[in-house]
């Protein structure tokens, strides 16, 4: 069964619409890459998959249930920006997360932010922008969710930190989840998808895995990106 | 360190093209146990599904074998080794005359060209005990 699905999903803002009859299917153990221009819709639909938006038509199921307090178990979430708050040290943070989420795996995550050196006494408002999304990345991806929807996990961090943040993404791989991550620093992700959907203006283009990118139409994703989104 | 992956080729043929390398170059001896699927794949920098797939297609040619629970492991047998490291070098070679014939170069004169480089670095005694 699909982990997540949407039928026919349609979002309005006023007479805008941001998402507009998509129909979408994730299956379990596949990373797949949301992929489209700024204001494609990529939010709307993670946000729609987190019930912080309803939909205006159509449905979006997770595991089969719209979203709601049980879909929350199964669904980690990385947002665009941080909302954790400032005066919080890591230790309170990791609290704060064992508290909410019972499929959080605690020593997993601290492991990992020793592994980088940060200190559990440390404030996020000491922490640099690449360092506040590393320990994000890494409280999202040390909960045992069946899906994982990342939303720009790599926008506006240096090099390094990408390899990092990529790495841990694969390293947390689980067969039994999916991984959604929306981003348009493709040729960055491209190495970790199995596929990939583009989408433009509220429609999905294509659902598509990778190889069959590169086998059918001898070309990365990214080459095929810039062709299909080019702005003339 | 990534890897690092060209545009032409899906990734897993790339993947196992690059585990290939490192089998018939010696880096990985004959017998020796490769890293478990996910830490293979972390430093390659791949979707541990590809990865998977590479290994499968090696092991389906004979150059890598599995065992149930102890992982994959190089062949013991340099027959198959040999085979592999003349297919790439075949590969290759190939790639060198394609470069040539786009010079406007005939086989001979790259031919020709080839030996006067290989002297000019005083490797061709070296390069012929390789072959």
């Amino acid at each position: 069964m699909s982990i997540l699905s949407c039928e026919n999903l349609s979002k309005h803002y006023g007479t805008v619409a941001a998402l507009d009859g998509v129909n979408l299917n994730i299956e379990p153990g596949r990373i797949v890459g949301l992929l489209g221009p700024n204001g494609s819709g990529k939010t709307t639909l993670i946000k729609l998959a987190n019930g912080l938006l309803t939909p205006t038509e159509g449905r979006i199921l997770i595991g089969g249930m719209e979203p709601g307090v049980e879909t929350k178990k199964l669904v980690s979430y990385l947002p665009e920006r941080t909302y954790l708050a400032n005066w919080m040290n890591v230790k309170q943070i990791l609290s704060y997360f064992e508290d909410f989420y019972a499929d959080f795996d605690r020593e997993r995550a601290a492991a990992m932010l020793s592994h980088l050196g940060i200190p559990e006494t440390q404030r996020i408002r000491q922490m640099s922008k690449g360092t506040r999304e590393k320990v994000q990345l890494i409280l999202v991806m040390s909960r045992r969710a069946k899906l994982y929807l990342l939303d720009e996990p790599i926008g506006g961090v240096d090099p390094a930190a990408r390899d990092y943040i990529l790495n841990t993404i694969i390293g947390n791989y689980d067969p039994q989840a999916a991984v959604v991550i929306s981003t348009h620093l493709i040729a960055d992700v491209e190495p970790l998808l199995d596929e990939v959907v583009f989408i433009q203006n509220g429609h999905i283009l294509r659902h598509t895995p990778v190889d069959e990118i590169r086998e059918q139409m001898g070309k990365s994703v990214d080459a095929l990106f810039r062709e299909e989104f080019r702005c003339f | 360190m990534r890897w690092e992956f060209h545009d032409d080729a899906p990734i897993h043929v790339q993947v196992t093209e690059r585990i290939e390398r490192l089998i018939v170059s010696g880096t990985i001896q004959p017998g020796q146990k490769l890293p478990s699927v996910r830490s293979f794949a972390l430093e390659a920098g791949v979707n541990p599904n590809t990865m998977q797939r590479a290994l499968t297609e090696l092991e389906r040619g004979g150059l890598i074998y599995s065992q149930r629970t102890a992982g994959h492991f190089v062949t013991g047998d340099q027959q198959i080794i040999s085979t592999v490291r003349e297919e790439l070098a075949a590969k290759i070679i190939r790639q060198y005359l394609r470069g040539m014939t786009e010079l406007g170069c005939s086989p001979e004169e790259a031919e020709s060209l080839l030996h006067r480089q290989l002297n000019a670095e005083g490797g061709s005694e070296h390069v012929n005990s390789e072959l």
